[in-house]
């Protein structure tokens, strides 16, 4: 005793039980990154000056990633239509690279996380702050290296030339002017220290919200994806048109992940 | 799914599968790990069962505290000193300083007031409601041979366990369960230092992905397994009903999910979405601020209003199909009920700021909010007008399940109709956060939804047992529910009206007049005398669930057999099957032909036409 | 997107990798856009949200073939983008229509 249309179409509504389950479960989806894009919003155009800092986050790699993810999103299309054209070969080449991208993916995304713990943010005793990457930590001083220094009421993360000064952009990396040799600071002369991470202010903890739920579901279609490549694949051989529908489906959740990073990107990134 | 034949089981879970068939898949695997809609049905049902019992028991304690502030808890005060110490306040005989008992501390009344509402709404009203009675009855009224996806539905249900038990399990870890309300509202929820909020957010992750998980298979199951010829109008409207139950769920939850995402944030990584720059709590040092409060309870309440329309959606079907059955008469209005339950489902999503006129929200938003509260009072009356005017010339029978059916009507429609003051924000200024609100959503829920599901229990017990409940046991539940249910949340409007407010764990008596005699607008001693009749009122409704309880249980042995598989006459497909229904339901694939609510047709040789008969 | 002969799966991959092009041209395009500052913010956020928007359907019209799928599916989205709508578009105004943070003197 089989559920009906597990494999074919129903007739009347022209779709098979997954396909409408997965795209009920993006609308889900859609309405949980949804409230979360709206509480950004919110966060944002309720923030005060120097609260919302801009420019922070490395665009190059962040655009690398971009497009890494939307690499992926033509590999597996690709790899459902060499099912349907019968070439499980080809499938195998196209499935394997979704994985890959995907742990690239995860790779330049932890990085670029690690990037953000290392960073710290500073007030000093004389109402500076400086943030920048540390280097070293003693019991007496830490160094940083990369810093840039600004009175403490500018808010964290302040970059001089983010929105107004455009003509002094001049670094790829949207910063401002950054020393080039290493600042040491004792610690007696801190009042305050903190790093980047989601505690640091409301703009990183959005950021780590977001992107952290966002790389869940890249880790977790990147496992059914590497399953579908491995043992799932199994099921060519006995059932090829439920397979089909599979990697169909599978593909359908990963077009999504794609598409909230197309988002995440600028909101993120560049604005 | 498993290809075996399983074999008609009969009726009780306990003479499970020791082997009288060698298909038999075996205890575990039958009644644990099923796939079987019809058991999930039954787990669902079995345990939010447990879940309103335990609510209950929370409640009560608490009404003593309401009733009888700082007096030793009757039976059970060691018994909760031993279990939840430190939290439970020791009392002394006032003359010769002896020990003479334990009253619940007020950080107890807080936890259990917030346990009380989480689980009655998310761990007994909606499992029971959507969980329980879709799984059992939706693929069969619609002719399918299960859910459209099986094992995703044995996970949501221990998905669903798991979660409850974590809530659970917060009573036992030091400082106690949350302590915020229900809707645990931040920065509250994240300053007080215990555990227990943890634990409350942990569990709500993990009880919205069940639903979640429960709702995508319900949309897909009724738009793909309808059998051939069951036409969406052919559709019952309990149907209906559960599948705009299901998108509720399935739209309205992923914001609480991002909402208690936030939350669980907020409390552990330190982030301060919902804190505000300048907080200055004691328990909270350091906090980077920028947050907003609001925003919590705008995703919150995202959900928690067509949570409401989840919570009477299906019990609105539920008494649908009762009164259809009973009065034998097509319902009145079939497409209005189906349309306006559409609308309904529409407009819940706008709502929900109604619940936040105190906020300081400004004037535009409120009438915004307040007209579309109006507004979808109207869908609402509709149904309740169609389901009075069925009633109108039929012959109708009254067994218990339509005892309760009937009762939900008035019932629903006082706590409907004292909704609305609510929904005026001049009018809700006065009444926001007092009795009279507990009032009005225990009108709708407790006389209106448990009413309705415990009618469907009565209801649809012949088809899952082959025995029916005893009518006699089940008119005395009846009459006793019903009277102390009015005795109960009656009074609470007159007491909200005069200004007492909710979740005082003395029960308004630190406000009282005896108290302040000076104040203006104290508390009146007649209004506080009343928590000693609500009190005892309560007491006695959960009294009167005890024949029920016994009747559940005994009658599935020791009930009046059925005399066929369709033993109340109906006309929907559930009853054309053997009784119990087998794995797969139907012995022939059924083919649909006619209408739900088919009843005495002018020239028919029996007063009522099965669905998948030709008439 | 089921049924579908050998020619038409060899059609359709060919629109995939010429939807792959625009979406790296467009990924080009925001960044190009995010380095141009224009003045108003609002031009850049439009501007950006714009490119994603335009990017995002061909992803979702193209890859998930949206643009050939059946009408049950055309409602459920149509339903989540109305509630989508409405929780954020309402959740905004509630908090514009009167400043959740009122500046003390």
């Amino acid at each position: 005793m089989e559920v009906p249309y597990t494999v074919k179409n129903r007739p009347d509504t022209g779709l098979y039980n997954a396909k409408i389950g997965i795209w009920l479960f993006l609308a889900s989806e859609v309405m949980l990154f949804g409230a979360l894009f709206s509480s950004y919003i919110l966060l944002r155009v309720t923030a005060q000056e120097g609260e919302w800092p801009t420019e922070l986050l490395n665009v190059p790699i962040g655009t690398v990633n971009t497009l890494v993810l939307i690499l992926s999103s033509v590999t597996v299309v690709m790899a459902w239509a060499s099912l349907k054209l019968n070439n499980f070969k080809k499938f195998k080449f196209y499935q394997g690279l979704t994985v890959i991208c995907a742990m690239i993916f995860v790779m330049i995304k932890s990085y670029e996380y690690r990037d953000k713990f290392t960073h710290h943010d500073v007030i000093l005793t004389n109402g500076m702050r400086v943030d920048g990457h540390l280097v070293e930590e003693t019991s007496e001083y830490i160094v940083l290296s990369h810093p840039l220094e600004y009175p403490a009421e500018k808010g964290i993360g302040y970059r001089p030339t983010a929105l107004h000064e455009a003509e002094e952009e001049a670094n790829a990396h949207g910063g401002g002017h950054h020393h080039t040799e290493d600042r040491k600071i004792m610690l007696s002369d801190i009042e305050k220290r903190t790093n980047w991470g989601p505690w640091a202010n409301t703009y990183f903890a959005i950021y780590f919200t977001l992107t952290g739920l966002h790389a869940l579901h890249v880790i977790g279609g990147a496992l059914v994806m590497a399953y579908f490549w491995g043992p799932g694949s199994r099921m060519w051989k006995k059932n090829p048109e439920q397979f089909t529908n599979r990697i169909e489906v599978s593909g359908l959740f990963w077009h999504f992940v794609d598409l909230v990073w197309i988002f995440l990107f600028p909101i993120l990134y560049l604005l | 799914m498993d290809s075996t034949e399983a074999k008609e089981h009969h009726g009780a879970e306990h003479d499970a599968g020791h082997g009288h068939d060698h298909h038999d898949p075996g205890f575990m695997r039958k009644y644990i790990f099923s796939t079987d809609h019809k058991i999930i049905g039954i787990q669902y049902g079995l345990t939010s069962l447990l879940f309103m019992l335990a609510g209950f028991f929370l409640i009560a304690v608490m009404r003593w505290s309401i009733a009888f502030p700082g007096e030793p808890l009757p039976v059970i005060g060691s018994l909760l000193n031993t279990f939840m110490a430190g939290m439970t306040s020791p009392v002394l005989d006032p003359e010769t300083n002896e020990l003479i008992g334990y009253a619940i501390s007020n950080d107890l009344y807080n936890s259990f007031g917030a346990m009380h509402g989480t689980i009655m709404v998310f761990l007994a009203v909606v499992p029971l409601a959507f969980a329980a009675f879709g799984n059992y009855v939706v693929p069969l009224q619609i002719g399918a041979i299960d859910m459209a996806f099986p094992r995703l539905n044995m996970a949501s249900y221990h998905l669903f366990l798991l979660g409850g038990l974590v809530m659970l399990g917060s009573f036992f870890i030091p400082g106690g369960p949350a302590q915020a309300g229900w809707t645990s509202y931040s920065p509250l929820a994240t300053s007080i230092p215990t555990d227990g909020q943890l634990y409350w957010l942990i569990a709500m992750v993990i009880i919205i992905t069940s639903s979640l998980l429960g709702a995508v298979n319900f949309i897909a199951t009724i738009i793909q397994l309808r059998a051939p010829g069951m036409t969406w109008m052919r559709l019952p409207f309990f149907c209906w009903a559960q599948f705009v139950t299901a998108f509720l769920l399935l739209l309205a939850f992923p914001p609480l999910e991002v909402g208690a995402l936030l939350q669980l944030m907020d409390r552990v990584a330190g982030t301060s979405f919902y804190l505000p720059t300048g907080l200055a709590i004691s328990s909270m040092q350091d906090v980077s601020g920028g947050g907003s409060p609001l925003l919590y309870q705008h995703l919150f309440w995202f959900l928690g209003h067509p949570e409401v329309y989840v919570l009477i959606l299906p019990a609105m079907g539920v008494v649908s199909e009762i009164i259809a059955n009973n009065t034998r008469k097509p319902i009145w209005g079939y497409k209005s009920l189906v349309y306006s339950t559409l609308v309904l489902g529409f407009l819940s999503f706008i709502v929900w700021a109604h619940h936040m006129y105190l906020t300081g929200m400004g004037t535009k938003i409120s009438t915004f909010f307040q007209t579309t509260t109006m507004i979808i009072s109207i869908p609402s009356v509709i149904i309740l007008t169609c389901l009075f005017i069925s009633l109108w010339g039929g012959s109708i029978r009254f067994n218990t399940p339509m005892l309760f059916a009937l009762a939900f009507l008035p019932m629903f429609g006082i706590g409907g109709l004292t909704g609305l003051p609510l929904g005026f924000n001049y009018s809700d200024i006065h009444l926001h956060d007092t009795y009279y609100v507990i009032g009005h959503f225990h009108y709708v829920v407790a006389p209106g939804t448990i009413f309705a599901l415990i009618a469907g229990i009565y209801f649809w017990y012949p088809k899952l047992t082959g025995r029916y409940m005893s009518e006699f046991w089940g008119k005395v539940h009846f009459w006793c529910s019903f009277v102390f249910m009015n005795l109960t949340f009656q009074p609470m409007f007159a007491q909200g009206m005069a200004g007492m407010e909710r979740r005082m764990a003395d029960g308004g008596a630190g406000y009282s007049v005896a108290n302040n005699p000076d104040a203006i607008g104290a508390l009146a001693d007649q209004f506080l005398k009343l928590n000693v009749n609500i009190t005892f009122a309560a007491y006695a409704l959960g009294l009167s669930q005890i024949p029920f309880i016994i009747n559940l249980f005994y009658s599935i042995s020791k009930g009046r057999s059925v005399e066929s598989d369709n033993p109340w006459q109906s006309t929907t497909l559930e009853w054309q099957t053997p009784t119990p229904p087998p794995h797969g339901n139907f012995t022939t694939p059924p083919k649909v032909f006619a209408g739900p609510y088919e009843y005495s047709v002018p020239g028919a040789a029996q007063d009522y036409n099965p669905q998948n008969q030709k008439s | 997107m089921s049924g579908h002969g050998p020619e038409e799966i060899k059609k359709a991959m060919k629109i995939y990798l010429m939807v792959f092009g625009i979406l790296i041209v467009g990924t080009i395009f925001t960044v190009l856009a995010s380095y141009i500052h224009f003045d108003n913010f609002a031009l850049t956020v439009g501007l950006a949200l714009l490119i994603a928007t335009v990017k995002a359907s061909f992803v979702a019209l193209y890859f998930m073939h949206l643009i050939e799928e059946r009408q049950s599916i055309y409602l459920v989205l149509g339903f989540t983008t109305f509630f989508f709508a409405g929780l954020m578009i309402l959740t905004l105004w509630a908090s514009g229509d009167k400043p959740l943070y009122s500046v003390m003197p």
